[in-house]
């Protein structure tokens, strides 16, 4: 168990929120919520409609496709942006490898969560990236 | 001493135990009797009521009763207008509030819900032993439970823990220690003419600013995260409409102040000015306000009070340190430990668009605990449910039926389902209502869960969920209104979703 404040320290050492002060870390804690999951609990479920935005403050969590693995995510990660960004259901479950801690952001919140964080969509935007270059060095 | 003797459930080996007498306790209890359980329902408190026995501060509720509703009271359609009374295992005693409730509010008082669920207790004869603290927890050799109390020990293979999320939790900032917390709230006249600094915007930081209006010569509330509306989020989420005057006070500019900064420190004032001085730091440009109040109070929620559980291995999450909790309530990581009531939000199920069950509240954790009450009596005393049969030509009017006047679906909308299993064999058989996040997730034979839902735009529509050769496909129908279902269109709709587990029985389908 973590107080929000402690919450905020942790993010302030991930990459995603590396440009935003410690009163703005505050506000993002608060308007997230902190989700726990067992091993094996579906997180993001495949076809589902309704998912929300996901950062891993600890643990695994594993990208399947019709039940293959594709990719294993950790803390200071996210996902489920992809589905939120297309306005349709995530194409890949999201499960929890071990006990998982995430904050959560809603679906509805996550375009004014962005344009309120300028800097955070881009660092997002870096990611998402980074996770196309790999995908399409996988690919080739 | 002859007293002493009479009250029920001495210390001793019970199959099961439940602790706490608000609503959830109260609830579970009742149902686990409705379906033969023996156990032991234990209480701190004197008198049955939980948290209403002192809560909320200002004495009115947020979650209403409507004596007069479109559909007759007294039914099971009548529970979606009544949030407030517990639900019976027979029919003379529903909608125990709308008698007790004097007209001048569809929201009862806290006395009055207090006194529902003194009449509940007493007029379905549940048996609470009150007086009995319990203070700490271990367990045996073979597995089950020790519970220490101030009445001596009781050993259960089971525990229902329903003690609410009450223990109140304020942040650690420097010098919250100052603040009053909501708990210890003065009588509203000691707030007149004096300047008031609320930390927090959830509904209890605006019901004390609501009740202070009148009293009140500036009122402060601060949290580092904007302010969100019930009636923005179309949903419960947020703050409801009955605490909105200070939000338009401060819009207007009439002495209610409403700031998103995170609190630095609280500090002593100067003598003869402001006995306490708030620091706080705006959350969009960091830079520092100082407020000097005669007051401040942290309206900053509460966690569970689960005494040594933790210790025991039940791991806890989030604020309000809520136990970790499978779909139906069970700790994650220590079996035959359930919760019911407001902890049993600890199981967030699916939490679609972001909107969580209402399990926090009476009208939802009422559901959690009949749900709870059956899943025990089957999983772990061998009770056989009834399952009822359906003709396939009824399901398409059966399920559009619960849709349109189910009380469960109504208020634990994405979160729990009617579910009628689908087997060639056995038939179509009602299984009633369970955990959607397990229909989902658990995997299974062939099967169908109805639910309501809504994605936060303000429409409440019926979602399908069919699961079929082991995985599940989620089927929405259209909204409606006046939330009636019943339709041609939504009889076609979910014919032709049902038709793929359906069309091939022997007998066919409803006609549309």
């Amino acid at each position: 168990m973590a107080d929000q404040d402690q919450i905020a320290d942790e993010l302030a050492g991930f990459a995603l929120f590396a440009d935003l002060s410690t009163p703005q870390l505050e506000g993002i804690v608060h308007a997230f919520e902190e989700a726990w999951f067992q091993d094996g609990e579906r997180v993001l479920r495949q076809g589902m409609t309704g998912s929300g935005l996901y950062l891993i403050l600890d643990g695994q969590a594993s990208i399947r496709v019709d039940g293959e693995e594709r990719a294993r995510l950790s803390r200071g990660e996210f996902f489920g942006e992809v589905s939120i960004l297309l306005g349709e259901p995530p194409v890949a479950d999201v499960v929890a490898v071990g006990t998982l801690r995430c904050l959560v952001l809603a679906g509805p919140a996550v375009e004014k969560f962005l344009h309120d964080h300028p800097a955070l969509m881009y660092r997002m935007l870096q990611a998402s990236a980074r996770r196309l270059r790999n995908a399409n060095r996988w690919r080739s | 001493m002859a007293e002493l003797t009479e009250r029920p459930f001495p210390p001793g080996d019970y199959p099961l135990v439940v602790v706490g007498s608000g609503p959830g306790g109260l609830q579970v209890s009742s149902a686990l009797g409705g379906l033969g359980i023996r156990h032991a329902l234990l209480s701190a408190d004197e008198q049955p009521g939980g948290m209403f026995r002192r809560w909320p501060f200002f004495q009115r509720l947020l979650s209403w009763t409507k004596p007069y509703a479109p559909v007759a009271r007294a039914t099971r359609a009548y529970e979606r207008y009544d949030w407030n009374s517990l639900i019976p295992e027979s029919d003379e005693h529903r909608a125990v509030m709308v008698g007790l409730m004097d007209g001048t509010s569809y929201f009862p008082s806290r006395p009055e819900m207090q006194a529902g669920l003194e009449a509940f207790t007493s007029r379905t004869n549940l048996k609470v032993r009150f007086g009995c603290r319990w203070t700490g927890t271990s367990r045996l050799d073979d597995g089950r439970f020790i519970l220490e109390t101030t009445d001596g020990e009781y050993t259960a293979g089971t525990l229902v823990i329903a003690v609410g999320v009450a223990e109140p939790w304020r942040p650690t900032s420097p010098g919250m220690e100052l603040a009053a917390h909501y708990a210890d709230t003065q009588p509203v006249e000691t707030y007149a003419d004096k300047r008031i600094f609320i930390v927090g915007k959830q509904n209890s930081g605006f019901e004390l600013a609501s009740g202070m209006l009148p009293w009140a010569k500036r009122i402060i509330i601060a949290s580092p995260s904007p302010a969100r509306l019930s009636v923005n989020t179309h949903s419960l989420v947020g703050i409801r409409a009955r605490y909105l005057q200070p939000y338009e006070d401060h819009v207007l500019g009439g002495g209610v102040a409403i700031l998103d900064a995170g609190i630095e420190r609280i500090e002593p004032g100067s003598p003869g000015d402001a006995p306490f001085r708030v620091v706080t730091r705006r959350s969009s440009d960091s830079v520092e306000m100082a407020f000097d109040v005669d007051a401040v109070i942290a309206a900053t929620g509460f966690v569970a009070p689960l005494l040594d559980l933790p210790d025991l291995g039940v791991a806890t999450f989030g604020q309000s340190r809520l136990p970790a909790q499978t779909p139906f309530w069970e700790s994650a990581t220590m079996p035959g430990v359930f919760f019911a009531g407001t902890i049993g939000q600890g199981s967030g199920g699916l939490k679609k668009h972001g909107i969580p069950s209402n399990s926090g509240a009476v009208q939802g954790a009422r559901y959690n605990a009949r749900v709870l009450a059956r899943h025990i009596a089957t999983t772990r005393f061998g009770v056989k449910l009834e399952r009822p049969t359906l003709a396939p030509a009824s399901v398409v009017e059966f399920l559009l039926d619960e849709l349109t006047q189910g009380p469960e679906l109504w208020h634990q909308r994405a979160y729990l389902g009617r579910v009628l299993s689908l087997d060639p064999d056995d038939g179509i058989r009602d299984e009633g209502i369970l955990p959607l996040a397990w229909f989902v997730d658990a995997g299974g034979p062939d099967a169908v869960a109805a639910t309501l839902e809504t994605d936060g735009t303000g429409a409440v529509y019926p979602v399908i969920y069919l699961r079929r050769g082991g995985s599940v496909s989620e089927h929405a129908l259209e909204a409606h209104p006046l939330l009636d279902y019943r339709t041609a269109s939504a009889r076609s709709a979910l014919a032709s979703i049902l038709a793929p587990v359906l069309g091939g029985s022997s007998i066919p389908l409803a006609s549309s």
